[in-house]
C-alpha cells in the first residue's frame, strides 16, 4: 500500500532522514518507535509532502507520490493526524470538521461524529478551548472526514490523561475495524504495540530494526532506547 | 468655526477614514494568510483608480460609472493574481527583507509603468448624477457622495465578516492564517487559495481607489501617499486583524476630524503621534494577531 524506498530528507542543510525505507500493507497497523529527534515525525512529513524527499522514493497504492503537493497527496488517500496542538484554533470544533471534509469516501460527518460523539456536543467551542483528549478526538476526527485508506497518526498518546489513553486504543480498533491501515508513531511503545501488527524502531534519522510487534517486544535494544510503558514523557517531538 | 461647517469637515474626515479602511482591510487579509508586506499594495490602488478613469471615459458622460466601479477592481484583482502566480509567491518563505525589495521594486516599475499608460496629467471622474448633490440636516449640506463612500465601506466590512465566517472560503482563509500546512494536510489546495486571496487584497485596494475618483485628482503619485495612511492603519489595529483594520481607520478618522478642527496646520502629524501612541502602549496594534506558533523547523 504504501513503499517508502531509501529516502533523504534534508531541513535546510541538515541531513535528518539517511536511506529510511518502510512499507504498510493494506490492513495493517504499523508502529514507528523512536526517542525524541529519531526521524518519526519527519518521515511523516516526507510522506505528506510537506518536507519532500530529496533522494528517495515513496509510492502509495503504486503510484509515486514523491513530489506531489501535500494537498494532492491527502486526495490520494493519504490522511496525518500530526502531533501537538495543530488545530484552527480561532475556528470553532464545527469550522474545524466541515474544512476537512472532502466527498467521495465512507467517513461521514455523521459517521464520524458517531465514532466520537463528544465532539458533536462541543461542537460550537473555539478548537483553542479543547482539553488534550478532546483536541486529539479532532484531530484524528479531521483526518478521516478527508477519507484516507492509509492514516499517519503522530503521537496520538502525547499529552493524554492514562484513562484517555485507554479510550483511543478503543478507537483505533474501531477504525481498524472499518479496514482504515494506520501507520503509528509512538514513544509510549508498550501503547503501540498492544495495537500493532509490525513496527520498526528509528534512530538518528535511520531505521535500527523492523519486525513483529512479539520480536520488537524481546528486543534488548528496546529496552535501553525507549521508554516502555506510559511514562512520563516531554511534551515536545521532534 | 460654525456647526455647519464644523459637521461637514468631521464628515469628509469620516468619508477618508472610510475609503482608508477599505484598503487597509485588503493590505492586512493578504498579510494575515500570506504573512507577506506588499508595498505595492498602492499601487493596485492606483491603478485601481486609473481603470476606473479610463473605463468611465469610454462610454457618455456619466453612463459607465457603475460598470466602471465594478470593473475597475476586477480588473486589478485578475493582474495582482498575475503577479502572485508570477513574483510573490517564489518569496513567502524569504525574510522580510527580502520581500520589501520585491514589492518596493514592483511598486516603482509599476508607477513607472502608469506614468508611460496613462501620462502625467490629473484625471477627474464626476460623481454619478444621482449622488452630485448634498444632503441637508440643519443647515449643512452634507456631500451625498461622500455618504455613499462610507456606506461602501459599511458593506465592504459586513461582507468580509460573513465572507469570513460564513463560507467555506473564509474559514479556509482563517485556517490559512494559523496554519497553512495544516489546511494542505485537509486536502485544500493551500498555493491556489494564497493566488486568491492576493487577488482579493488587490480587488479592495482597487476598489478603494474607483471609489476615490469622485472626491480627488487621479493621478501619478497616489500609490505612495496611500500607502503610508494605509500601513498606519494596520500598524494601529494590528497587521492580519480585519476588524483591527476597521478600528484602525476610526482612529485615524477621529484624529483627523478633531485635528481639522482645532489644530489644521498640524492635523497630519497628529495621525502619527497617534501611531506612535498606540505602538508604545500595544506594540503589536490594538488587534494585532499573534506571531504564528509553528513553523517548518520546530
Amino acid at each position: 500500500m504504501l513503499e517508502v524506498a531509501a529516502i533523504d530528507v534534508y531541513y535546510g542543510t541538515s541531513h535528518i532522514l539517511q536511506g529510511v525505507s518502510l512499507a504498510v500493507r493494506a490492513g495493517e497497523v504499523i508502529v514507528l518507535l523512536g526517542r525524541n529527534g529519531a526521524g518519526k515525525t519527519t518521515t511523516f512529513r516526507a510522506v505528506m509532502g510537506l518536507t519532500p524527499a530529496r533522494r528517495g522514493d515513496i509510492r502509495f497504492e503504486n503510484k509515486a507520490i514523491t513530489h506531489l503537493p501535500p494537498h494532492a497527496i491527502v486526495r490520494a488517500g493519504l490522511g496525518l493526524a500530526p502531533s501537538g496542538r495543530r488545530l484552527f484554533g480561532n475556528l470553532t470544533v464545527a469550522e474545524n470538521l466541515a474544512l476537512a471534509e472532502l466527498p467521495g469516501g465512507p467517513w461521514t460527518r455523521g459517521r464520524v461524529l458517531a465514532l466520537f460523539p463528544k465532539l458533536a456536543e462541543i461542537a460550537p467551542r473555539r478548537a483553542a478551548f479543547l482539553s488534550g483528549g478532546e483536541q486529539q478526538m479532532l484531530k484524528i476526527a479531521r483526518a478521516l472526514l478527508a477519507q484516507p485508506r492509509l492514516l499517519l497518526l503522530d503521537e496520538p498518546t502525547e499529552g493524554l490523561a492514562p484513562v484517555v489513553v485507554r479510550e483511543l486504543g478503543g478507537w483505533l480498533r474501531g477504525m481498524r475495524e472499518e479496514g482504515l491501515s494506520i501507520l503509528m508513531a509512538e514513544q509510549n511503545a508498550r501503547f503501540a504495540l498492544a495495537l500493532a501488527d509490525r513496527g520498526y524502531v528509528m534512530e538518528k534519522g535511520r531505521i535500527l530494526r523492523e519486525g513483529t510487534t512479539s520480536e520488537l517486544l524481546t528486543a534488548s535494544e528496546l529496552a535501553t532506547h525507549l521508554a516502555l510503558g506510559p511514562r512520563q514523557r516531554p511534551a515536545e517531538n521532534a | 468655526m460654525n456647526f455647519a461647517s464644523a459637521a461637514i469637515e468631521i464628515l469628509s474626515a469620516l468619508t477618508t477614514a472610510a475609503n482608508l479602511f477599505v484598503i487597509a482591510a485588503g493590505l492586512s487579509l493578504v498579510f494575515g494568510a500570506l504573512r507577506i508586506i506588499n508595498l505595492a499594495h498602492g499601487s493596485f490602488y492606483m491603478i485601481g483608480a486609473l481603470l476606473m478613469a479610463s473605463l468611465f471615459a469610454l462610454g457618455r458622460p456619466g453612463v459607465l460609472f457603475w460598470p466602471a466601479l465594478l470593473l475597475a477592481p476586477l480588473l486589478t484583482a485578475g493582474f495582482g493574481a498575475v503577479l502572485e502566480r508570477l513574483l510573490f509567491r517564489r518569496i513567502y518563505r524569504a525574510e522580510h527583507l527580502v520581500q520589501l525589495l520585491l514589492s518596493y521594486a514592483l511598486s516603482l516599475i509599476l508607477a513607472d509603468l502608469a506614468l508611460r499608460l496613462w501620462g502625467a496629467d490629473s484625471r477627474t471622474v464626476p460623481p454619478p448624477a444621482a449622488l452630485a448633490g448634498r444632503l441637508s440636516v440643519g443647515g449643512a449640506g452634507f456631500p451625498l457622495y461622500d455618504l455613499f463612500v462610507i456606506a461602501l465601506a459599511l458593506a465592504v466590512g459586513l461582507g468580509l465578516w460573513a465572507l469570513l465566517h460564513r463560507t467555506r472560503f473564509g474559514w479556509e482563509i482563517r485556517a490559512a492564517v494559523e496554519d497553512p500546512e495544516g489546511l494542505s494536510l485537509c486536502g485544500r489546495n493551500v498555493p491556489a487559495l494564497f493566488t486568491a486571496v492576493f487577488a482579493l487584497g488587490a480587488f479592495l485596494a482597487a476598489l478603494g481607489g474607483a471609489a476615490v475618483a469622485p472626491l480627488q485628482a487621479i493621478g501619478p503619485g497616489m500609490d505612495s501617499s496611500i500607502l503610508v495612511s494605509a500601513f498606519i492603519v494596520t500598524v494601529i489595529g494590528g497587521l492580519g486583524s480585519i476588524a483591527g483594520a476597521a478600528l484602525g481607520a476610526a482612529v485615524i478618522g477621529f484624529v483627523q476630524a478633531m485635528g481639522t478642527l482645532w489644530l489644521p496646520t498640524w492635523a497630519p502629524a497628529f495621525i502619527f503621534l497617534a501611531m506612535i501612541l498606540v505602538l508604545v502602549i500595544r506594540p503589536s496594534g490594538l488587534m494585532g494577531a499573534p506571531a504564528r506558533a509553528w513553523s517548518e523547523e520546530e
